[in-house]
Formats: structure tokens, sequence, C-alpha cells
């Protein structure tokens, strides 16, 4: 096999495949996409309910509908793909090392490196989560394997901590399987999903959900027997005399997802406290010229178009930085999170790109907003250089806007650029 | 007639482990029996893995002659079994004036039990050392010949070093009462039935108490669980300057809380001390965290909360047992003996901290005790002292790992991406001469699912190569015996005649 690429994608979720297919597209000729799974697709596979693909294609698919055109694509365009491989460590010089059965051990060099790891989720132990350890603890995402892709059951009577979107589908998907989701608890006074999953998945069968509300104990011996759940006050200290032992044998937990960047780590790219993931430009760059990421690596996306596009976005400047060696410094301005924004990726803008193309901004809100709001992009003075409306802002659901080209002209003149979301 | 073995031991945790290794010298037929589905279960799976310099116990006590005679013993030990050892020295620190007088007690009682080199150093060689150490820092007692160890592989190694040697071995085979003949114990009865014995050791850990009182031993002695809870950090998130130990100043309650590295990379804070109503009471608790974070970070400010990616606890076995020697007034000690109301019992009990680090010295006490009862112990020409250890592959260099997968491919396969471990190193522990046939026994020897992701990424993986290797259905494989299946059924399955009824259309 080849040692030597052009671009190589770690991961083959759809942010993965799409920076593949658009690296080819934009002149890249070795392309190779390394995955750990022994299919491509990444988290895709598992996500059979449907809801994907909303946003590009307009169509309601399943997940690994969604991920099948992309798949289909890299093989049209003559995409390696190597898969049950993984990947152990990449240096700043762009040496990667990755381990397969057959193939032994690996070392490739490559001009361009794009990382599309996806995230984990958050455990028990990092919501310190007290009780007894007994079998029947899952994160929402392994049961989510478990059930959808090996065909087990893990379990016949269900609580589930938080209100996230795979816990909320979960629920759904067992449920329809014949087991009992007695409750979904939330700690938070809002939801953490998406209001359609809330709609879909909960209300539609009648499961219920529990806000300000969350495991305090954990109870069993082999296998989980029982959970004691308390409700919490605004600062989640326990409220007395709300303590409830609720009988179930698994507990599931959907309590938040962390972009995957051990190896990331290892190649010196830096991270933002806030996302987990690393500080990108508008081409998904990250610090270490050359090594570019995209989708949940960077930040947890609640909708997988988006990921396909920065996963294209990354994959372009993929392609153009092994062709030139380098990218053009350019001048880049900081994109800052201001009024209620929690964060805003990417974190800087090449001026100069609005000559080209549009530049999407994905943020997250501080607090919910129930009623209709105004997300606003301003430059030092206030000046609006891009806005859109909204019917709420909730901490569960990204925020989405473009930069459009027409603004070209106001941001040369800019030095910086805010967020904000606020009400209309 | 029933096979009749040498000797019988009650329980596979470190002692009886090391019990079993070093008799296994010996031409005896010895059986080891366990109640749980695999060794080590129990609280030497679960503790600060600290190999005690020996400052601490009173001097003339059971706990001080074995935790000494044992830090001699734990570099060859852990040489011929394959084992971890790392000899990092270790801290206890205090702030106040009243503190520091506690330190110079230890001090000379580490002095009078022989511990060496063993000094106080002032608070400002003390920040040198560790400056990530609290600011009020005064003083610190220096104990180089401190070490950490790993109690669970050192558990399985002994063990597996006593089969290789002829010991049998059964796990899932619980003691229930003692066969006698008069005062003479002649065997035990178990839950898998009878074995006729000429001795039988008592190495029950918290259920010692129990065991002793079926053969009418020490009515009087009672085991309370202690329990201690514990919080790991990430080891990619936080590191000590340097690998050690740091303690806070012992108070009544307990050695004090900890914060120590660990062998395998992470750092550990813990234990507290209090008291459960039951012996299965390993819970973590609210309180329980607050409190060993509290003291964690007096001795270490900046460790965070985020960090932590897992918590546990084990139980202490706290006995009443009182020194051998009565003048020293001392009555939680370590029972070591052959009791004189019943022949063929060795009767070991109360082995709390430091019990991982005495117990190989407990283990020649236990020869010696034999040997002074009569017993005529003759050595065997072959037997091999020597374990070797299995490939770790994240602890390899890139060559030696790409040797190993070269050689045997299921290396090249990592089914714990947070540890690194492969499926090689898996299959090598199902395959050991005593298998791990759960997923906790796979994960306490690879040390899989203990990383950030704590098993959500591995669990699906090695329910699937356990089933497989095991020859049983996903359904069957279990987190620790009992009934800790991780799966109840399949997913609703497709009807067959539907699908036939699509085929004739
Ligand atoms: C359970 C769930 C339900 C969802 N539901 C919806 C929905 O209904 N609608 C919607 O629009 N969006 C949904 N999403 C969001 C969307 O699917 C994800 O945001 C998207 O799939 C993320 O894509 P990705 O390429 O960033 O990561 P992933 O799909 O996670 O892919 C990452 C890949 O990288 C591989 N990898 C990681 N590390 C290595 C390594 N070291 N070596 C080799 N390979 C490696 C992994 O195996 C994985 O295949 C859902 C997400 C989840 C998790
Ligand atoms: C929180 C904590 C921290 C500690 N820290 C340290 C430390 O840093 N350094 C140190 O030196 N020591 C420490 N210790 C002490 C040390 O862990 C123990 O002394 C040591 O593990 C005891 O080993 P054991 O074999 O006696 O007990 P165990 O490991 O408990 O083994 C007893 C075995 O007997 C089995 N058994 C019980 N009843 C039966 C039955 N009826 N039939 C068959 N089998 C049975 C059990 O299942 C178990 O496997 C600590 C202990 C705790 C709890």
């Amino acid at each position: 096999m080849k040692r030597d690429y052009d671009v190589v994608v770690i991961g083959s979720g759809p942010g993965g495949l799409a920076a593949a297919i658009a690296a080819k597209e934009n002149g890249a000729e070795h392309v190779l996409v390394i995955e750990r799974d022994v299919e491509l697709g990444g988290i895709l596979l598992q996500c059979i309910h449907n809801g994907f693909g909303l946003e590009l294609f307009n169509e309601d698919l399943p997940g690994p509908a969604y991920a099948q055109h992309f798949i289909d694509d890299v093989r049209g365009h003559g995409v390696e793909t190597l898969m049950d491989t993984m990947v152990l460590d990449i240096t700043p010089e762009r040496t990667i090392y990755a381990i397969n059965k057959g193939l032994g051990y690996l070392e490739l060099r490559t001009r361009a490196i794009v990382l599309a790891m996806g995230c984990r989720e958050r455990t028990r132990a990092q919501i310190l989560l007290p009780g007894s350890r007994p079998a029947g603890v899952y994160t929402a995402g392994t049961a989510q394997r478990f059930v959808n892709v090996e065909g087990f059951m893990p379990g016949e009577k269900f609580v589930i901590l938080g209100s996230g979107d795979i816990g909320m589908i979960m629920a759904r998907r067992l449920t329809i399987e014949g087991a009992k989701v007695e409750r979904v608890l939330e700690i938070m006074p809002y939801l953490t999903g998406l209001t359609r999953n809330y709609v879909q998945c909960l209300l539609d069968y009648g499961i219920i959900l529990e806000k300000q509300r969350t495991v305090n104990r954990i109870i069993g011996k082999d296998r989980v027997e029982a959970i004691e759940a308390v409700s919490v006050d605004e600062a989640w200290q326990p409220i007395p005399g709300t303590r409830e032992v609720i009988p179930c044998d698994t507990l599931l937990l959907s309590v938040g997802l962390i972009p995957e960047n051990e190896l990331s780590k290892q190649a010196g790219v830096l991270l933002d406290p806030v996302t987990n993931g690393p500080f990108v430009d508008d081409r998904f760059m990250t610090n270490v010229p050359g090594i570019f990421a995209a989708g949940n690596v960077v930040h947890v996306y609640d909708l997988v178009d988006w990921v396909t596009e920065a996963g294209y976005v990354a994959g372009k400047g993929a392609a153009a930085f092994a062709r030139d060696k380098h990218v053009e410094p350019g001048e880049h301005i900081p994109l800052t999170a201001g009024e209620n924004i929690r964060y805003v990726v990417p974190h800087k803008l090449d001026k100069a790109r609005l000559a080209e193309e549009q530049v999407r901004l994905q943020m997250r809100a501080i607090a919910p907003i129930e009623e209709r709001v105004l997300v606003t992009v301003e430059d030092q003075n206030g000046e609006v250089v891009a806005k859109k409306a909204g019917a709420y802002a909730r901490p569960g659901e990204i925020l989405t806007l473009a930069i459009r080209p027409q603004a070209y002209e106001l941001v040369q003149k800019a030095t910086g650029l805010t967020v904000n979301v606020r009400r209309r | 007639m029933p096979k009749k073995y040498d000797v019988i031991i009650i329980g596979a945790g470190i002692v009886g482990s090391l019990v079993a290794r070093f008799l296994s010298k010996y031409q005896l037929d010895i059986l080891l029996i366990e109640k749980e589905a695999n060794i080590g279960m129990g609280a030497s799976s679960a503790n600060s893995a600290i190999l005690h310099a020996g400052y601490d116990p009173i001097p003339g006590s059971n706990k001080a002659l074995t935790n000494v005679m044992a830090v001699e013993m734990w570099p060859v030990l852990s040489q011929e079994l394959g084992i971890g050892y790392s000899r990092c020295g270790d801290y206890v620190v205090a702030v106040t004036a009243e503190e520091v007088q506690v330190l110079e007690e230890l001090l000379a009682r580490g002095q009078r039990n022989g511990v060496a080199e063993i000094e106080i150093i002032s608070g400002t060689e003390m920040r040198r050392r560790e400056p990530l150490i609290c600011p009020d820092i005064v003083a610190a007692l220096w104990v180089p010949s401190g070490a950490i160890g790993d109690p669970f592989a050192a558990t399985v190694a002994a063990a597996e070093n006593a089969v290789m040697n002829g010991v049998e071995l059964m796990c899932g085979t619980a003691f229930e009462d003692f066969l006698m003949e008069g005062n003479q114990i002649i065997g035990v009865r178990t839950n898998q039935g009878d074995f006729h014995c000429r001795w039988a050791s008592n190495a029950a850990g918290l259920y010692a108490d129990e065991v002793m009182h079926k053969a009418g031993v020490r009515p009087e002695f009672i085991i309370r669980p202690r329990r201690g809870e514990y919080v790991i950090l990430d080891q990619a998130e936080f590191q000590l300057t340097q690998t050690t130990v740091i303690f806070l100043t012992p108070t009544d309650k307990g050695k004090g809380i900890t914060v120590s590295g660990t062998l395998h990379g992470n750092v550990i804070v813990g234990p507290n001390a209090n008291f459960v109503d039951s012996k299965e009471n390993k819970d973590t608790t609210t309180e329980g965290l607050q409190e060993i974070w509290e003291g964690g970070n007096t001795l270490i400010p900046t460790i965070s909360r985020k960090h932590i990616i897992a918590q546990f606890a084990g139980l202490r076995a706290t006995g009443n047992a009182p020194s051998p020697d009565p003048a020293l007034n001392y009555n939680q000690d370590f029972i070591i003996e052959i009791p004189n109301n019943v022949s063929g019992l060795v009767n070991l009990g109360g082995i709390e901290s430091p019990g991982f680090t005495a117990a190989p010295a407990i283990a020649l006490k236990v020869i010696e005790l034999l040997q002074n009862a009569g017993e005529n112990l003759q050595e065997k020409p072959d037997w091999n002292p020597v374990r070797a250890p299995r490939p770790v592959f994240r602890n390899l260099s890139r060559e030696e790992q790409a040797a190993l997968i070269a050689k045997n491919p299921a290396y090249g396969r990592i089914i714990c991406r947070c540890e690194m471990v492969t499926e090689g190193e898996i299959l090598a522990e199902i395959h050991a001469p005593i298998p791990a046939t759960t997923y906790d026994a796979l994960k306490r020897r690879t040390w899989l699912g203990t990383g950030r992701c704590q098993g959500g990424f591995d669990i699906p993986r090695v329910v699937a190569i356990l089933a497989e290797a095991l020859a049983k259905t996903p359904e069957e494989v279990t987190k620790k015996g009992g009934q800790s299946e991780f799966l109840y059924r399949s997913t609703k399955a497709v009807d067959q005649d539907y699908l036939n009824m699509e085929a004739l259309i």
C-alpha cells in the first residue's frame, strides 16, 4: 500500500466522508480515509431513526441512508479507505501511526490531515453519580449500539438521565422494542436536546420527562435494581423530601458529548476549553499548519447536515494546503461570543474569504429565550454585519447563521466580530 | 475415598493467593477456593495500592512485623511474578504545629520499626520537590522506601504462579462450613460439595470472622467493614510533578487522605474511612466524595473535579483482635495463628491496611506456623518461582508493537480506545492459566474500560469477544459473575412467516 498521501482523513463519519470527497473534488490526488470501525459511516450507522438530511437534501432520511449517500460518493471518487484501523499517533509534521490486524503497524506521511474523530459520551463518573457499581448502567450511545447494531436489549425497565437527543431517541427505540421507560430525568430547568425529539420520542409515546430532577444514587449489587431520584434547585442542590426510589434494571445516561481530541493534542493542536475542540479558522484549519478538523471533533453539532458542510469546507482547505504546501496567511479577525452566546465556531475569519463564498457560524446560547429572538454579528462599532431572526433560542439547539458575500465591504473595516442573541 | 488435600485455602485475595504461591514450593496438594467468579475481587481490587514503608503500625504488633518484613520482599517478588513495582517514596505533610508533632511521632515510630532513611524535611524543600503542593505546608516526613504496586495484578500473578506449580483453583466455590472430627478439621463444605483436607487456611478477608466462628475459634472476634472511597483523575489532564505518594497527616480516623500516583499513570485521591453496616456495601456517596475531595484539595489545590474519570470504594476488614503481645494494648491487629482449641486451622483475620504490603510476609509466617506445628515441608525440585508477564501493548515502543502485531495480528486491533488495550491482550487473559471470564476481571487485568470513556466504547466489543471465546451467547456474558448480565434478550425477531410470504409475492 501507499505510504504518501496528499490528504489523510481520520474518521469516516459524515464529517470525514465529506472532507474526503471535497479534497478529491478540489484536486488532491491521493486521499485516504482511516476508520477504526469495520464499516464506513461513523455514528450514523447506529442512528437508524429518521431526521437526517432535512437541511441539505430536504429529505428525511435514516442515519445509515444518509451515510450511504456519501459512502457511494467516496467510492465513486476513488478515495482509498482503511477500515478496522486505529490511528494511534500523529505528529505536527503530519506523520501518522496506525495499526491494523492484517497490515500491521503503519507509518504514513501526508501533506494535510483532516481530523474527524467525532465525540464521546460523558460518563457516570464525570457527573459524580454515587451508589453501587452494578451492570446495567450505560451511556445512551452504547445502548444504541447494542440495540441497533448488535441486536440486543440491554434491559427491560429503564430510567434515562438527561434529555439529550440520544437519550430521547433511545427512549422511543426501547419502547418500540417492548421495554418500559419509566422516566426521563433532566437536572436543568429546560430540555437539553431538540424540541422535535421531545415531541416525537417522548410526548408521542407517553414517556414522562421530569425537569430539575436527577439521579441521586444507583442501587443494586450485580445488576441495577433501582435508582433514587431527587429534585434539585437552581444550584443543583437536592430539595429535601423529594426523594423517590424508582425500580428499574437499567440506567441510561444522556448527559453530554465531548469532542474526541486525544490525537489532536498529540499533534500540538490547541483546544478551546469551552467547546473542548480545536480553535479553528473559517477553513477549519487548526493552529498546526496543514491539520484541519471537521464535525463533532470541533464542537458537538445537533444536525448532521452542518457536519457535512463543515467537512466539505475542511476537505477543500486541506486539498489547497496539500497543493500549495501552505495557506496564504490572510488577515484574520476574531469571532467572539457576545450577549447570551456560549461559543462561536469558527474562532476567526479570513477577511478575504467572503470574496469567494459565505462563511457559516455555529453558536450555542447560554440561557433559553422563549420568545422571538434576533441573532446578530456585529463589528467593533456595533454595526450589524449579519443577522437572523428566530422563534426562540435554546441551549439545546445550535444557532447557525451565514455571513454572506454581500457583507464583504463591511467586514473589511472590522477588527473583530461579536455574535449576540437577544429578544427582538 | 474422595481426594484429600494437604491444604485448602479459603479466599483468593492477595493474602490467599500469596499463601498458595509460597506453599506451592513444597510437596503439598493444595486447593484454593474463591466464592466469586474470578479471583481478587475483594479488598485486593479496591485499595490505595501503596506498599507502605512501615512507619505507621504500632511497634511490635503483627502489622508492624509483617509490614516491615515485606518491604524488602516486594522488589524480588515483583520481578519473579512479572508485575509492576515502583519505589517512588512517600510523604506525610503537616500544616499546623500539632501536625508537625505527629510527624515527629511517626518518625520515631518508623525508626523503632526499622524503616530506613526516614527523615523530616522543611516546607520549602517539600514545595521544591512538588511545586503543586499546598503553599501552607510547614514540614513533611519523607520516606524513600515507600512504594506503589498493583494489588490486582499481584493477586492474579501470585495465583497463576501457584497454579503453574500445581495448586488447584476453584472459583465460584463458597466455603460454608468445616467438616470436623472432634476438634480436628478434616475438610470444608462448600456450595460445590465437600473437600477433605489436613489443613484449612482462613484467608476470607471481610468474612474471616464468620469462617473462624464455624470452627469455634475466637467467637468474640468481629470484622466491621470500614469503607474507603476514591476518585481517579484523567492522566491526560492531571499529573503530579513526580510520581509519588502524598498523605495528609493521619488523624484518629485513618491514615489520612492521599494524593498518589499509580502504576497505570493516573493520580488517585482518597480514601476516607467510615464504618458501614454491610460487607457488601461498596457504594460511593455524595458526602464521601465531598470528604475525599476536600482532603485532596488541601494537599493539591489545583486538582479539578472536571478531571475525575472514575470513582470507587473498597472495604477494609477492620477487626478487634488484640496484639499477641499484651503489653502493647492494641486491639486492631492482624491475626496470624494456629489456634490451640482446634487442629488443622491456619487462621488469618483482620487483614486491613497494610495488608496488601504485608501479604508476602504473612505467607512466610504461614509456612513458619506449619513447620512449628510439625509439618515436615519438602521442597519440590522443579518449583518455578517465575511467572512471565504478558505483553502490555501501550507500554511497548513502536518497534516492539510492530513486532508483536507481526507475530500475532490480534494485537493489531484496539478494543479499548482510551487505554489502548488490544484484542490480543484480552484473548491472552481469557486463555491464561487462570482464565478471566468476566468483564470486570478483564478490566482489572488489562485496564480496559478504565479511561475517559469508562467502557462506553469497549463494552459491546468485549461482550462479543467473551461470548465467542467462552462459547456463550452474549446474553450470558456477565460484568462480574452472578446475575450481572449485560444483555437481556435479542431485539424483536423478524416474523419468519412474514418473510416467507414476502418471498411468495
Ligand atoms: C446518537 C446520535 C443521534 C443523532 N441524531 C441525529 C438526527 O436525528 N439528525 C441529525 O441531523 N443529526 C443527528 N445526530 C448528529 C450527527 O449524526 C452527528 O453530529 C454526526 O454524525 C457527527 O459526525 P462526525 O463525522 O463528526 O463524527 P462521527 O460520525 O462520530 O464519526 C467519527 C468517526 O471517527 C472514527 N475514529 C475516531 N477516532 C479514530 C481513530 N483514532 N482512528 C480511526 N478512526 C477513528 C470513529 O470510529 C467514527 O467512525 C446524532 C448524533 C448522535 C451521536
Ligand atoms: C480502602 C482501602 C485502602 C487500602 N489501602 C492499602 C494500601 O494502600 N496498602 C496496603 O498495604 N493495604 C491497603 N489496604 C488493605 C488491603 O487492601 C487488604 O489488606 C488486602 O487486600 C487484604 O487481602 P485479603 O486477601 O485478605 O482480602 P480480600 O482481597 O478481600 O480477599 C478475600 C477473598 O476471600 C473470598 N471469600 C470470602 N468469603 C469466602 C467464602 N466463604 N468462600 C470462599 N471465598 C471467600 C472473597 O471473595 C475474597 O476474594 C487497603 C484496604 C482498603 C479497603
